[in-house]
């Protein structure tokens, strides 16, 4: 959709080069006789660099619509990630390569919300904290330590984990997805 | 443009200090052209015709326009005789919304018989020094961390020499302007010093369509602008007093805006027919909400007007 670059605003998502773009700050120049210059902070939605670009009045861009969906992790296949929208049952697919470390965090049925632009996903926003088991505890070759993130294990992911040396096989930990760092063992595992 | 997370109440209390030394301000800018014995008018916000210039965009009321500028109506009291004019008026860009900038804003324009651009950059000069002693500033304004000397004389430099020292190029003799804004913004304002205030003299012919030329240089306008802190606060002419001249100019004007707005701007006969009377005269317009700002130790036009445009 064509739209006059006067009406893009701060959280605009534009589409320049098929890549989709939020908005981050719009700054308004104008010398009192001459022509507007629009100054846009702009954040690649699906690896989020930024980079500014300047715009004078009159210019026509591309702005999408972008909404967020929650849905339902299923699994992955040949580097594709595939997602369920809850109310609709309709699947989604995103690349391993926009997911990025995110991948680490996911298990069958953890519930994310997708960013969507039509029915294209861009990225998924993870819960703040998910609970994974471990699969595989190395053994500790040295005695708890001031520092508790003694030992690695291995979670249900595949992935690798610095966690105290109390963590066991079988055990379920708490983990922050925003620092990637264990949180607690839950104890009580239903 | 505001913070999302204060109610309209504390912004009100917060920007209290902005209203109070505005209406400050507007008592002693009057008493500055009073005592001088300039006479103050007022004209139509909502005009029949205003001046066709292609990056003024107005608003629409029915069949007439909002005030984009009292300038033709000024000039039109001028040619009946009335030789020192002032008006502090509200005036309506369409599209015109930023940090610095708000649709709806507040003009100070004023005009002298028998005078030109640079007597009226004296008077603003003269203006800037008085409202600063009347509000116990002296000549030292504290803005944005800086303090601005506004001791005279103020820094003078012309178009033609910051455009080739900062954008590498002239835009005197250059054929295309399209550039012109964009390197003015991004790369001749930013050079401006923050501590002093620079006046930016005589533009291109083409950048100035209410304004005469150089006699001894007709490629260059007689205009004048003041920048204060980064803000531009105010443009000035030697105003065009030649009818044929003046219609030739409003007619390429008209034409661009038919071709990039596509719409039909009204020839302003009325004008154009007083313009036979306008004696040789200087005139200026600057912006009150910024004056304001630069007083108020605040970039954000939102901190001096009650209501700005959410």
């Amino acid at each position: 959709m064509a739209t006059d670059i006067a009406d893009i605003r701060k959280n605009s998502k534009l589409l320049i080069n098929e890549i989709p773009y939020n908005v981050d700050d719009a700054e308004f120049m104008k010398p009192g006789k001459g022509r507007a210059i629009y100054r846009f902070k702009l954040r690649n939605l699906q690896d989020g660099s930024t980079f500014e670009r300047t715009f004078h009045s009159g210019e026509k861009v591309d702005e999408v619509s972008v909404t967020s969906q929650e849905m339902q992790y299923l699994y992955n296949q040949d580097q594709h990630y595939v997602f369920m929208n809850t109310e609709t049952f309709e699947q989604t697919l995103l690349e391993e390569s926009i997911l990025g470390n995110k991948k680490n965090f996911l298990k069958d049925g953890t519930l994310v919300n997708v960013l969507l632009m039509g029915e294209k996903a861009l990225d998924v926003t993870l819960p703040n904290f998910v609970e994974l088991k471990v699969v595989e505890s190395a053994v500790s070759n040295k005695t708890d330590t001031v520092t508790n993130q003694a030992k690695m294990v291995v979670l249900e992911t595949g992935v690798n984990l610095g966690v105290p040396t109390f963590i066991k096989e079988g055990d379920i930990l708490k983990i922050d997805t925003r620092s990637g760092a264990y949180v607690e063992r839950i104890t009580a595992k239903k | 443009m505001t913070n999302a997370d204060e109610t309209e109440r504390q912004r009100l209390a917060r920007i209290r200090m902005g209203l109070e030394r505005r209406a400050h301000i507007y008592r002693i800018v009057r008493s500055f052209f009073c005592d001088q014995g300039f006479l103050e008018v007022e004209t139509p916000i909502r005009a029949s015709t205003i001046a066709p210039e292609l990056y003024i965009e107005p608003f629409q009321s029915e069949a007439y326009l909002l005030s984009t500028s009292p300038e033709l109506y000024m000039k039109r009291l001028l040619s009946a005789g009335y030789e020192k004019l002032f008006q502090i008026s509200h005036c309506f860009r369409k599209d015109e919304r930023g940090k610095q900038h708000n649709p709806e804003f507040i003009l100070l324009e004023w005009y002298r018989s028998g005078s030109d651009y640079m007597q009226m950059i004296n008077d603003t000069q003269q203006l800037v020094l008085h409202i600063a002693d009347k509000l116990h500033f002296g000549a030292q304004i504290p803005y944005q961390g800086q303090t601005i000397d506004i001791n005279l004389p103020w820094l003078k430099v012309t178009v033609r020499e910051a455009f080739i020292k900062h954008a590498g190029w002239d835009p005197i003799t250059a054929g295309d302007l399209s550039e012109f804004d964009i390197d003015l913004v991004t790369k001749i304002m930013p050079t401006f010093p923050r501590n002093r205030p620079v006046i930016l003299m005589d533009y291109p012919a083409p950048m100035a369509s209410l304004a005469r030329l150089n006699p001894l240089n007709p490629l260059v306008a007689e205009r004048a602008e003041v920048f204060i802190g980064g803000m531009e606060l105010a443009n000035a002419f030697s105003e065009l007093t030649d009818p044929y001249q003046q219609r030739k100019r409003f007619q390429y004007e008209i034409a661009q805006i038919k071709k990039e707005r596509n719409y039909n701007h009204t020839m302003p006969e009325k004008f154009l027919d007083s313009l036979a009377y306008l004696p040789p005269c200087g005139g200026i317009a600057l912006g009150v909400d910024r004056l304001i700002m630069l007083f108020n130790d605040t970039n954000v036009i939102d901190d001096v007007v009650a209501f700005p445009e959410a």
